[in-house]
């Protein structure tokens, strides 16, 4: 367990590597990115198989850091964190693998990314609620930097936007935790000390400081109607950024509201329960509905991250210990299947088609061209539709029958949710991958399509094989989120929430 | 012999032969065909190995496989072989090898035709042996996907759309029920469909769905129901079927109408009855009705078609439609039904239909496969003509295959239908005598289809040259009629098998 503040460390230290390293060689700053992206997540792996799943967080790392605020450098995790620590260091290696291909000042562009991997790494490790946002900023500075220099349609658009909205909720979120701070004698911002004062709040303060932390953390997990910053920011992202994104960032924003804004305001939960389940269905919804009408390929993806998060986002609303370890297993599902669905998008297809128009995709039977970006879209379509076998139908079962315990109106909609998302996953795979342009008639230079690379096929093996295994042995994450929601921490949440 | 995991090893083996498939490459294309083929009957020998040790007299399951599994939502590994599901993997071994046979030259990518078509062999048989909902949804939904690649891939002009339209119905079903079996959970804490009949059984799983409150409890039966009628289909779910079967190509049908469609009728009998025997109750005066349109409309719409596949299609509509006729017949009535027989003679003959129409609709569609592969493609009921002349022995054994579906007695398809409409009788009269309008339509189109294609003078695609059949479509057809006039002289070799269990049944009604 003591290794985890190491993958900060070996993150951080890695970008600076890579970046000395990629003046002289590209390929070297390649490697360093890769072994380090990979060492954090043997890391991570090491330490799970030392966790012993226990009720509340078990700290990694502690001093202090500016004591007169009662700020502390405090590292801590439980199986929550351990679950998204994994996702984290996977979808980091596999990150890694689909930008082999980026030639463009490649040590910039893996240092920028080895720094966002190792502020995630930071949120995910943090116990002090000051901590926590430093870490969450550090990781999204990087991401515009990504975004708009090695981005490709209307980059600039969608990196500030992106920013902006992360940064308007960053806003929300530190003034609610500094009033909270405040409202608590101003002694710690110390996670567990900060939920030990704060049931001593008000109702009425609680619900307004419940209001602005929730909103400030949902809106980077796409809360609906707040969301539109994601498909735009996918889509203009580099392959390896979207999938981080989609696959990571987004699950900073839930897991602020899981680890912050739930435990500290339970009451402000029970207030704004059935708005946020509302907005999350309606997110799950539209998310899919627009996701089915997109004629660009990297659209759909990007709008169908928009409804999967809105499972996660229904889940933290219903608020009970069933519903909460759903939503934790889908971050962790949809962290790898979004990954794979954008470097599918974006790094097969797009780097060799040059096009991500859906009709143009369409004139070709990709399928014939591209065999293995079409068997790999397949199975992480399947995995998406929340096909049983694959990690996202555990998750989703889970959050349903959570939900039920709650309200059977969301459940009811929310299940519209999983058809639509078969019906827009199987359109773009039609579309994209099974046009039916004839075999002679293809152009002479679809014929020619560079062959899928071994690191393409080592990153799809290896986030397809996260996703079945999951999906097969579910338990290997639940053993661990299961006894973190039984803390002391998600007491009140539990009570106030579930009903 | 219960030791060993004789059902892991029916539902694995196709999967196995998949996985090796996928494995070799290189493999040569008649060699594939045949390693698909071996993997394929699989099935049949497995499952006639069981029989001697199945216990005839026990209405239980006389294999059961069950480990844990999923700990957190309480998931077991648990299989389960009583008299109906051995009756359908019978079905199945007998029906997917026959489709495999059908699509023998199938000449584009032969090799991932196999797999695809193994997976789907696999799948089905988990469907049938599965008694965790959710390794039974596991199977249920993986179906869907080497189905839906089948008919896409290898189907006909139409097929993209037809595939799709397949796919989006099944979803929405699947998604409903879904919804309904977290619900389940959601107050039953298991999944375990078993257990939960026992629960069901008491009046406990009624009682605590009713905590749901207002509509909720309804809505739970109604999303499992949902689920089930899309896949059987029940009339008026059933507008993805034509399409799907008239594109698929012949093996494909074949195990869509063989094996496919009775996965849904098995979930009636297996899930839905048991699990909500009193809403079932509430709603049958309605299902009746639906059935009874899937029984009249579907016959009267394939007396339209011209196109043959889609005439069996629609005939299949009908066929599948007794089985839950005499299901619904059953649970509508109430009290006292035990005793006449009625119940019992219902529920025999739907399982014997099952079986029938698997048998006798899968043989249809390889017919019209043979008159495809002999007219370049074509199939329309009015383009034939005096094929008889041309190829008598595939007149005989197409004909009898025919008779067969359309009831004919002595041969299979009689006795099913004649116990369902004896214990439809007994129950619900009125539903019995309009379901008889189905089997006089059901005679009339399927012999206008022999008229038309077998007799007069030889005409349009047959007039120049038609073979008779092939050693390979002999070795399909030649068993498949065999197997009618069998069961139509001695029902009583499969009835004996699940006649345990519909005593069970019976010996349980309210």
């Amino acid at each position: 367990m003591s290794l985890l503040p190491w993958t900060i460390y070996l993150s951080f230290g890695g970008a600076v590597l890579a970046l000395g390293a990629g003046a002289r060689s590209a390929a070297a700053a390649r490697w360093i990115a890769l072994l380090t992206a990979a060492a954090g997540w043997g890391l991570v792996l090491v330490a799970a198989v030392g966790f012993a799943p226990a009720a509340g967080l078990q700290t990694v790392a502690d001093g202090a850091w500016i004591p007169s605020l009662g700020v502390r450098y405090h590292l801590a995790a439980d199986g929550i964190s351990l679950t998204l620590l994994t996702l984290t260091g996977l979808a980091a290696t596999a990150g890694v693998l689909f930008s082999w291909n980026v030639e463009e000042r490649t040590g910039e562009f893996f240092a920028f990314y080895l720094t966002l991997i190792g502020g995630v790494y930071g949120v995910f490790l943090s116990a002090d609620a000051l901590l926590f946002f430093v870490f969450y900023e550090i990781a999204i500075v990087p991401k515009y930097f990504l975004i708009a220099n090695w981005g490709s349609t209307n980059r600039e658009y969608g990196a500030m936007k992106l920013v902006l909205y992360s940064f308007a909720g960053s806003a929300l979120v530190l003034a609610g935790l500094l009033w909270a701070y405040v409202a608590a004698g101003s002694h710690s911002f110390d996670l567990p000390d900060l939920a030990a004062a704060a049931m001593h709040f008000s109702g009425s303060e609680q619900v307004k400081m419940f209001a602005l932390v929730f909103l400030g953390f949902a809106v980077l997990a796409g809360l609906f109607p707040f969301h539109t910053w994601a498909p735009t920011g996918h889509v203009a992202a580099p392959t390896a950024a979207s999938m981080l994104l989609a696959g990571v960032v987004m699950k900073l924003g839930a897991y602020g509201c899981l680890r912050v804004a739930l435990p500290l305001f339970p009451a402000g939960l029970a207030f704004w329960q059935p708005v946020i389940a509302w907005l999350a269905v309606a997110g799950i919804v539209y998310g899919g509905l627009v996701a089915l009408v997109q004629d660009d390929f990297k659209f759909v993806i990007g709008y169908s991250s928009v409804s999967h998060m809105g499972f996660v986002l229904l889940g933290l609303a219903a608020a009970n210990a069933r519903a909460l370890s759903g939503a934790v297993l889908q971050m962790f599902s949809h962290g790898v299947i979004a990954g794979l669905l954008f470097a599918v998008v974006g790094r097969m297809v797009y780097d060799r088609m040059h096009t991500r128009r859906l009709d143009e995709l369409h004139a070709r039977p990709l399928y014939r061209l591209l065999p293995f970006a079409a068997g790999t879209f397949v199975f992480a379509g399947l995995a998406s539709m929340g096909m049983p076998g694959f990690s996202g139908f555990p998750a989703e079962l889970t959050i349903l029958i959570g939900v039920w315990q709650t309200s059977p109106a969301w459940a009811a909609v929310a299940a519209l949710g999983v058809l639509v998302a078969a019906a827009f996953t199987v359109r773009v795979m039609q579309l994209a991958f099974f046009g039916r342009g004839g075999e002679g008639t293809a152009p002479p230079s679809s014929t020619s399509l560079p062959p899928i690379t071994l690191a393409e096929k080592l990153g799809a093996v290896l986030l397809l094989g996260a996703t079945v295994v999951i999906g097969l042995k579910p338990d290997l994450l639940l053993n661990w989120i299961t006894p973190a929601l039984q803390s002391p921490f998600f007491e009140a949440v539990l009570k106030g929430g579930g009903q | 012999m219960n030791g060993f995991p004789w059902l892991t090893l029916i539902v694995f083996l196709p999967w196995a032969g998949a996985a090796l498939l996928a494995l070799l490459p290189k493999l040569d294309v008649r060699a594939g065909r045949v390693l698909a083929l071996v993997f394929s009957l699989s099935t049949l020998v497995v499952g006639l190995a069981l029989l001697p040790s199945f216990k005839h007299a026990a209405a239980g399951y006389a294999f059961t496989e069950d480990h844990a599994w999923i700990a957190a939502l309480q998931v077991n590994y648990h299989l389960g072989l009583d008299g109906l599901s051995l009756v359908l993997v019978l079905l199945t071994g007998l029906v997917a090898p026959g489709a495999l046979l059908a699509s023998w030259r199938e000449t584009r990518d032969p090799r991932f035709f196999h797999i695809l078509f193994l997976l789907l062999q696999g799948s089905a048989l988990g469907v049938f042996l599965a008694l965790n909902f959710f390794l039974w949804f596991i199977f249920w939904e993986l179906s869907l996907v080497p189905a839906f690649f089948l008919i896409k891939l290898w189907g006909g002009a139409g097929a993209s759309r037809a595939a799709y339209q397949f796919i989006i119905y099944t979803m929405a079903g699947s998604a409903c029920m879904l919804l309904g079996f977290a619900a389940i959970f959601a107050v039953t804490g298991t999944l375990d469909l078993a257990r939960l009949a026992t629960l069901a059984a008491d009046g406990t799983l009624a009682a605590k769905l009713a905590v749901l409150g207002g509509f909720w409890p309804k809505a739970v039966f109604l999303g499992v129901f949902l689920g089930l009628a899309v896949k059987v289909p029940l009339f008026p779910f059933h507008t993805w079927l034509p399409a799907a079967y008239a594109e698929a190509p012949v093996g494909v049908s074949m195990f869509l109408t063989g094996v496919m469609s009775k996965m849904g009728v098995y979930g009636f009998f297996r899930i839905l009855w048991p699990l909500f025997p009193g809403p079932l109750q509430a709603a049958s005066g309605v299902l009746l009705w639906l059935a009874l349109g899937g029984v009249v409309l579907g016959a009267f719409a394939a007396l339209r078609q011209t196109d043959l596949k889609r005439m069996v299609a629609y005939s299949s509509i009908n066929h599948v439609s007794y089985c839950l006729l005499a299901l619904f017949a059953v649970t509508a009535a109430t009290g006292g039904v035990g005793a006449d027989g009625g119940a019992a003679a219902a529920l025999s003959g739907a399982v014997l239909q099952m079986f029938n129409h698997g048998i006798s609709a899968a043989a249809l569609f390889f017919c019209i496969g043979v008159l495809e592969s002999r007219s370049g493609g074509r199939r329309g009921r009015d383009e034939f003509g005096g094929v008889r002349s041309a190829a008598p022995v595939f007149a005989g054994l197409c004909g009898l295959a025919m008779f067969s579906s359309l009831g004919l007695p002595g041969l299979n398809g009689f006795i099913g239908e004649f116990l369902i409409f004896r214990g439809v009788f007994a129950l619900a009269p009125w539903a019995a005598a309009a379901g008889c309008l189905g089997l006089l339509v059901t005679a009339i189109f399927l012999l206008t289809f022999y008229q038309r294609v077998f007799h007069g003078p030889r005409a349009g695609a047959a007039a120049v040259e038609f073979r008779d059949l092939s050693g390979r479509e002999l070795a399909v057809l030649v068993p498949a009629t065999a197997l009618m006039l069998l069961l139509g002289v001695l029902p009583q070799i499969l009835i004996g098998l699940y006649n345990p269990l519909i005593s069970f049944w019976t010996a349980h009604l309210p």
